[in-house]
């Protein structure tokens, strides 16, 4: 996305490769300090909302802080949070570099988790935990990569808006998990939150060594590195970067545009599925209603905060999550309600698509002329 | 149950009388997207209108006993996020779909941020209409209490698809939606007309929430919405951007939203969750089976993002 003026890179016949280089760190400095700026007004303006409110902006902080980042502990509950938000920002941020807002991947986690959970109910008692892992990783992603798979078909074979089908189907994921979480695949052993039948402790996931964060952490760093490499040094990514910026150019190249997209969906709803495969075998241990947590919905914040780059999705999710890890202390200690988060994170969105509108406009940011 | 005695036939008068109740949100909140997705722009974030208005609506009409103070409180609380969205999108490089998602996230963040206090106190109810005073049979009695906001909320479709065909207002609207070019040829401000036309769809959001909140289900909780902002977007394209169908289609899916109830109520709760879901698939079903990549759906605006 990083436009270098042909002035100074390749007419740069007068200017020295100092220069040259400065210019280039000019215009890649927009990338950062803008979604900095839009964080410090974010921090401003939720200020003046709390001093209305009469409670202490600096306490606040301090225990956002604290919760989220200030010690080992608050660490490893920020860290087990972001893992999920980083799978869901690439649910959105993968269909992004093809043009396709997808919103509904907490249906696709949600339906990857419940999928994950009961493909393993065969293999319990006899198979070795890392047989049941992988049967249920296979199913979860799969479930996912099918689910917004579809909605990358429907976008390009019938039209369909893959905002509102993705949504949509969101809905209708949780109904479906409801209707046989509810019904056939319920366990009967635990009545009060219908769940399916949990995989047991011998089937979860493992710690990261010296930390209480799961390995889902991990992978999901993985993944968003493969998925950096796929999508900025691969011709598959080009191919799809072509697309997101002319579908029209895309196919008089003649690229497979629909295959570009219905893969790419596949890729992210893969990814969503694998965060609901974490969900269920590193946290929850079977599939039920919290499943539905909204990391689906804080994982498109996320994509926008990091312009839809895989790799700056990590950053971001850790800062997610923090938030959220930290919500807990802050409704303890100040008295706020729950939702406080929710209002930081509502509002952090608002203001970051405001700050969509400043780039290309600061002259700071532009390479010098002549 | 109350409707049991009656066996069979109760469940079309439950799903009538749960057509009218659940249809009101329905309607106001698509009237108001309609009206938005007219002047060509979309507003995701009517969710959170909604449920911001829903709670406004309760806090005022607990605070001052009166719930008509309440549902004019939740459309100027409406009008205010729509005036937002309507204000940055018009900011060049902004995408008016993710802006509403972030709108959605801090309407409803802010709206259970500020209504915490008031999920104990009961508010009065908003009064209902009592047609069923020539029947002695009570479920009849109890289906044909409507409430005056379904009427208003007929009347404003109405009005609105007269002004959309007959008036200049409506033709201004219509003439931004399908071409700003044209529009600013004629010397209008587009992004005045979308302003105004946010405003006002935000305005009805926020009314379709204090129906919500005050009278069906009729109280204020964190759980109180089930989508209804969300699934406007899908409604409006579902009615074809004309009010009238939008009124239909908010009945059809009040209906489709009532059968899970009606159902269960005679003993039947085998796929409750699959009712639940009715309208999002038949939405889905609908939009499949009638659009198609090689022409625009009729009726829409063409300079709508999510059409085109």
């Amino acid at each position: 996305m990083t436009v270098i003026n042909p002035m100074s890179s390749e007419a740069g016949t007068t200017l020295s490769p100092v220069r040259v280089f400065f210019d280039q760190v000019r215009t890649a400095s927009e990338y950062v300090i803008i979604p900095l700026l839009a964080l410090a007004v974010t921090c401003i303006l939720f200020s003046g909302l709390l001093l209305i409110l009469g409670q202490s902006p600096v306490d606040f902080f301090e225990l956002l802080w604290r919760g989220g980042f200030g010690t080992p502990f608050s660490w490893q509950n920020t860290l087990t949070r972001s893992s999920p938000l980083i799978l869901t920002a690439l649910c959105v941020a993968i269909p992004a570099q093809l043009g396709l807002v997808i919103i509904g991947g907490e249906g696709a986690l949600v339906l990857g988790g419940f999928m994950a959970a009961i493909t393993a109910l065969p293999f319990l008692g006899w198979a070795p935990p890392a047989v049941v892992l992988s049967v249920m990783a296979i199913a979860g992603v799969t479930t996912g990569a099918v689910w917004i798979g579809v909605v990358g078909a429907l976008r390009y074979y019938r039209g369909i808006n893959e905002t509102i089908s993705s949504l949509l189907m969101f809905y209708i994921a949780i109904a479906i998990m409801n209707f046989f979480v509810e019904g056939a695949f319920k366990d009967l052993a635990n009545p009060n939150k219908p769940s399916t039948k949990s995989i047991g402790d011998a089937n979860m996931i493992g710690k990261i060594p010296g930390m209480d964060v799961h390995w889902g952490f991990v992978v999901g760093i993985a993944v968003a590195v493969i998925l950096w490499v796929l999508m900025n040094r691969t011709t598959f990514g080009f191919a799809a970067r072509i697309t997101g910026g002319n579908i029209r150019a895309a196919k008089a190249q003649g690229l497979p545009v629909g295959l570009l997209m219905i893969s790419a969906c596949a890729i992210a709803g893969g990814c969503a599925g694998l965060a609901g495969f974490f969900e269920v075998a590193a946290i929850q241990g079977k599939a039920n209603a919290s499943l539905a947590a909204g990391y689906g919905f804080t994982g498109i914040l996320v994509a926008f905060l990091a312009r839809q780059n895989a790799l700056a999705a990590v950053p971001f999710a850790i800062l997610l999550g923090g938030i959220a890890a930290a919500g807990g202390l802050i409704q303890r200690r100040m008295g706020l309600p729950d939702a406080t988060v929710n209002v930081l994170t509502g509002l952090m969105f608002v203001v970051l698509l405001v700050s969509e509108t400043l780039y290309g406009r600061i002259p700071l940011f532009k390479p010098r002329e002549s | 149950m109350a409707v049991t005695e009656l066996g069979w036939t109760g469940v079309p008068l439950a799903m009538f009388a749960g057509a009218i109740r659940v249809s009101t949100p329905f309607l106001f909140v698509s009237l108001g997207e309609c009206l938005t997705e007219k002047s060509g722009r979309v507003n995701l974030g009517l969710e959170g209108t909604l449920v911001f208005g829903a709670m406004s609506a309760y806090a005022i009409a607990y605070l001052t006993g009166s719930p008509w103070l309440g549902v004019l409180v939740a459309g100027i609380a409406g009008s205010c996020f729509g005036a937002i969205h309507g204000f940055i999108s018009k900011l060049p490089k902004v995408n008016d779909v993710a802006l509403g998602i972030a709108l959605m996230m801090f309407g409803t963040g802010s709206a259970f941020f500020l209504g915490k206090s008031f999920i104990q106190p009961q508010a009065p109810h908003l009064p209902s209409i009592d047609f069923g005073f020539w029947t002695s049979i009570p479920q009849l009695k109890v289906a044909l209490q409507i409430n005056p906001l379904f009427f208003v909320g007929l009347a404003i479709a109405i009005a609105m698809s007269w002004m959309f065909r007959t008036t200049r207002i409506g033709l201004i609207v219509r003439m931004t939606g399908d071409s700003s070019a044209t529009a600013l040829a004629m010397g209008y401000s587009v992004d005045r007309v979308r302003l105004l036309a946010t405003t006002v769809g935000g305005f009805l959001a926020g009314v379709g929430g204090s129906f919500l909140s005050l009278y069906y289900p009729g109280a204020w909780n964190e759980g109180l919405s089930s989508g209804q902002g969300l699934m406007a977007v899908a409604l409006v394209i579902f009615a074809r951007w004309s009010p009238m169908m939008c009124f239909w289609a908010a009945l059809l899916f009040g209906a489709a939203g009532a059968i899970g109830p009606a159902l269960q109520s005679i003993g039947i709760s085998q796929g409750y969750h699959f009712f639940n879901a009715a309208p999002y698939i038949l939405t889905l079903v609908i939009m499949i089976v009638s659009i198609s990549p090689k022409r625009s759906l009729r009726g829409a605006p063409g300079e709508l993002s999510i059409t085109r």
